[in-house]
């Protein structure tokens, strides 16, 4: 928020990994950078010794993050990475009439799928010290069996509501939490809303002032229900 | 029978009252619309203000709010319905007792308004209850409600007693609950009352 205010700044990112290793061994804190002209860098860490590593924040006298002002989700999606690979191998040639094994350096394509992942932000400030935000960020291990992340609302009591928020809009588990209940929507719902490949239920039936998107909508809305009348 | 206007006055002036029942009737039901006390979003503070001093919806017989559906008789829908509070919003109708009417106040009320595409906010709630008067806005000023309200009036005013389009009241007939949507997995079922609601004819 304030980064170039100077004064503000307590410690750098760096500086607040180090202070993290060395209050917490085998923390395995990552800096993310953000390039920016806010600059406003993050510190990834493992969620095996968040509550560690949030406590420590929480009650370190010189950091002294005594506020979580935000908690949000954020949704990456699995990603097919194709990457071309020089590969020596052996081929059966014929050379000057006699058939010989030559190798020969091919180009090929191979495509892999990164799995995606869910991540979890916190935005912390110190009333103390006057300074802030150190952003936090945990990741899942993947976005649809492993969505468990430790719970920091014990450590801060302002995260509990928006833990339910981000449970219920990424489906992100929130182990330790207090009451983890879907928070916007109704019990029985089964969706993430705010999941990238969430899918919305079609009710494009009336659409007076239809553009872009919605345009598109509406037309396939129209289509499918003609089809299905043809069909009926 | 209308009772003819000049011969009512000249009779007015000789200190004889006429008027027909359906007249007189009508005037009570319109004279006495009393809202019911919620709100729910912020076309709230547009309505609040209304029957504030300065507005002074009291002037028009919306004398008080009542907080209990079964003393309301008008349901302002004041803000945008979302898909968790649209059952309790037609459970609450279901409560008030006849002769009720519905004012869906505002952009969202009508439609989903700015919200229409999200995945939470009902697209008008004019799907699950029949609805009286639309204003659009948003919000809508004070005056657009007290406007709403005054069409109101005038469409009691000029309601037959009898009739095919006699009032719901006076109508064994007509339907007076109305099916309350539930929250399904994916969506509310059934996304609308076909009863109260089709999807009208597009003109350009």
């Amino acid at each position: 928020m304030d980064g170039a205010g100077g004064d503000s700044i307590v410690k750098t990112v760096e500086e607040i990994k180090a202070a993290i290793e060395a209050a917490v061994p085998g923390a395995g804190v990552t800096v993310v950078h953000n390039g920016s002209p806010s600059g406003q860098h993050s510190l990834r860490i493992e969620p095996e010794h968040a509550v560690e590593v949030a406590t420590f924040l929480r009650d370190d006298a010189e950091l002294a993050l005594d506020f979580l002002s935000n908690v949000t989700g954020v949704d990456f999606l699995d990603k097919e990475v194709s990457e071309k690979i020089k590969v020596t191998r052996p081929v059966t040639k014929t050379v000057d009439g006699l058939e010989q094994t030559v190798e020969e350096t091919v180009e090929e394509t191979r495509k892999h799928v990164e799995p995606g992942y869910l991540e979890a932000v916190y935005h912390l400030f110190s009333v103390a010290k006057k300074h802030g935000p150190v952003v936090l960020r945990m990741r899942t291990r993947n976005r649809s069996d492993e969505v468990e992340l430790p719970s920091l609302t014990p450590i801060w009591r302002s995260a509990e509501f928006q833990e339910r928020e981000v449970f219920d809009l990424y489906g992100i588990v929130f182990k330790g939490h207090p009451d983890l209940r879907r928070l916007l929507m109704w019990d029985e719902f089964k969706d993430h809303p705010m999941r990238r490949d969430y899918v919305e239920p079609d009710d494009y039936e009336y659409e007076p002032t239809p553009h872009d998107k919605v345009l598109a909508r509406a037309q396939a809305h129209k289509a499918a229900a003609a089809a299905g009348e043809e069909k009926a | 029978m209308a009772v003819d206007e000049g011969l009512k006055i000249e009779l007015g002036k000789q200190g004889v009252f006429v008027t027909t029942i359906e007249e007189l009737y009508n005037w009570g039901r319109r004279s006495s619309i009393w809202p019911m006390q919620f709100g729910l979003a912020c076309c709230a503070i547009e309505m609040i203000a209304t029957t504030m001093a300065r507005y002074d919806l009291a002037r028009f017989g919306s004398e008080v709010f009542r907080p209990s559906p079964r003393q309301a008789d008008l349901m302002i829908i004041s803000g945008t319905v979302t898909k968790k509070m649209a059952p309790q919003v037609v459970r609450l109708y279901n409560q008030m007792a006849e002769p009720r009417y519905v004012i869906a106040m505002g952009a969202c009320a009508i439609s989903g308004g700015p919200f229409k595409q999200g995945y939470n906010v009902l697209k008008g709630i004019d799907r699950y209850i029949p609805v009286d008067v639309h204003i659009p806005g948003c919000p809508p000023r004070p005056e657009a409600l007290i406007q709403a309200f005054m069409t109101l009036q005038k469409k009691i005013d000029g309601q037959a007693l009898t009739g095919e389009d006699r009032p719901r009241h006076l109508n064994a007939e007509a339907q007076g609950e109305f099916p309350v949507p539930v929250q399904g997995e994916h969506d509310l079922e059934p996304t609308s009352n076909p009863g109260v609601w089709t999807v009208p004819v597009v003109i350009r």
